[in-house]
């Protein structure tokens, strides 16, 4: 994912305040409406609350509702690693929102064969619909076994509500 | 953790809720940008009881402020309240604050909820003359009601006339049937509004009351992310961003509200004199960035060339511009507005431009 435990500022007031909009920090039995949010069920996710959509040996990547919800309004995304190879957990992009700054992990090894243009111009796309418009990228899956160790809808439902 | 009277308030309208100066406060409730057009377009409300109030009081209670205030409170009228800040004795800032002047003998100083006990030390440590101090933190809340329909919202809860409260006044008076509410034509948005102080058993009370009267407005609940989106809009200091106790004043450009007249003896008088008729070499300042990027605190601002120039204090997505803004400190030949300087952000160096606060 999106980072949200890898907030990139340092000192000051907000920091404190920053670094506590960070998944650990949530007290999940108080805000978490864990009924409102949505984890379909026919994506993979990772530990980083992102999903990924096989289709073949290619996937769609994006950040979960809960990701965007923790983040609050999306301001800025950027992604500038079109066409390169990444390993999985290298950054190949950064969202911004009003208060936080993330970056976005390779959920698994792969080349990044499209970005989705719609955000520079609409970011908010990602908290209307990070499912669908609000997708991020499209990648080239290198190798298929590694599907195998992202979590399943049940498993990362699990793992927000723990 | 410390929890203001509105804790469950908050709760129940869906805030998400962090810690803030040792408070659980709500960071948002509908989303940032939404909080914020919603002060800046209509009203909105804020819980901030977790600030710091102290009492200064009896026949040295003036004597007391006039030291340790870089403004000048000697020209205060009963009923009006002053921006000014606690210099440090170094020629830095202990904290920045309003003093209201209620009558001879009786001020009170509203001060940053993360510097209370701070604060309380530093005005106890300088209060030779022996002013009478209470420190009523705890037992006073404070709600913001910020923007162009604020007047409007509270005028039906009260039959003082707002109108007549000019800025930075207050009067003290019944509002939804509670009495004794300090009601102050203040704030920390630039959108308009009061402040309102009660006692923590009143709160809910009035925090409900204003929001049936301002239903017809559209009112909404507002949390610290917009607070600190519209302070920045404005270029309002954050104290621990963009002052702190190595930042003087005037660096700051708070020259505004440290006054040298009347002969005042006022803790660091000379040194800041000095930088005021000497000059300084760096001085805060606010910028809008040129190309699409965000600037953060503790980014480095740096030249055409590359050389570090200072750092960022204070950034952000402006909502009303669109565009990311910020401040911080800048050595002086830098500081002229029009100058062209640039952001790391990342891995990249992004043009920005100095310009003169206010962003909007």
């Amino acid at each position: 994912m999106v980072g949200l435990t890898k907030i990139r500022h340092k000192s000051g007031n907000w920091i404190k305040f920053e670094s506590l909009i960070s998944v650990k920090s949530i007290n999940f039995d108080k805000n978490l409406k864990t009924g409102n949010m949505k984890i379909p069920a026919e994506l993979k996710y990772t530990e980083d609350h992102e999903w990924i959509r096989v289709e073949g040996d290619s996937a769609i990547v994006g950040i979960t509702d809960f990701a965007q919800g923790e983040l609050g309004d999306v301001v800025f995304v950027e992604i500038e690693t079109e066409g390169e190879e990444l390993d999985k957990g290298e950054t190949f992009g950064t969202v911004e929102a009003v208060k936080t700054v993330s970056d976005l992990f390779m959920p698994v090894d792969g080349v990044v064969s499209e970005v989705n243009e719609a955000l520079a111009d609409e970011p908010e796309l990602v908290n209307k619909d990070p499912y669908g418009k609000g997708w991020m990228i499209k990648i080239k899956i290198s190798d298929q076994s590694e599907l195998e160790n992202l979590l399943s809808a049940e498993d990362y439902k699990r793992m927000i509500e723990a | 953790m410390k929890l203001t009277a509105l804790n469950e308030v908050h709760k129940k309208a869906g805030a998400k809720m962090v810690e803030f100066a040792g408070y659980e406060m709500p960071v948002e409730y509908s989303g940032i940008k939404d909080e914020h057009f919603t002060v800046r377009d209509k009203v909105g409300v804020f819980d901030v009881s977790h600030m710091g109030e102290f009492w200064v009081k009896g026949p040295q209670a003036l004597e007391l402020v006039k030291k340790i205030s870089s403004n000048d409170p000697t020209i205060l009228r009963p009923g009006q309240a002053q921006y000014t800040c606690f210099p440090n004795g170094k020629g830095g800032i202990v904290d920045d604050f309003l003093v209201y002047f209620f009558e001879p003998e009786k001020y009170l100083m509203v001060v940053n909820a993360a510097n209370i006990e701070k604060d309380w030390e530093w005005v106890n440590s300088q209060n030779d003359c022996g002013a009478e101090l209470e420190n009523v933190s705890d037992s006073i809340s404070q709600l913001a009601v910020q923007g162009p329909n604020a007047l409007s919202t509270l005028q039906k809860l009260t039959d003082v006339n707002l109108n007549e409260i000019r800025f930075y006044s207050f009067v003290v008076g019944k509002m939804a049937g509670l009495d004794d509410i300090i009601i102050s034509a203040t704030g920390y948005t630039g959108a308009g509004g009061f402040e309102l102080y009660c006692k923590n058993e009143d709160t809910v009370k009035l925090w409900t009351a204003v929001f049936d009267a301002g239903e017809e407005f559209g009112i909404k609940p507002v949390g610290l992310g917009a607070r600190d989106t519209l302070r920045l809009e404005m270029g309002y200091c954050l104290y621990g961003n963009d002052i702190d106790d190595t930042t003087s004043p005037i660096e700051a450009g708070l020259g505004w509200i440290t006054k040298f007249n009347n002969d005042r003896r006022f803790i660091d008088r000379d040194f800041l004199m000095m930088q005021k008729t000497e000059g300084i070499s760096r001085r805060l300042r606010g910028f809008v960035m040129l190309e699409r990027g965000i600037p953060r605190q503790g980014y480095e601002l740096v030249d055409s060339s590359g050389l570090v120039i200072g750092k960022v204090t204070s950034g952000t997505q402006s909502p009303v511009l669109g565009k990311g803004i910020g401040m911080g400190y800048v050595a002086r030949e830098y500081s002229a507005f029009g100058t062209g300087i640039f952001v790391k952000i990342r891995n990249k160096t992004i043009p920005a431009e100095i310009v003169k606060l206010p962003f909007i």
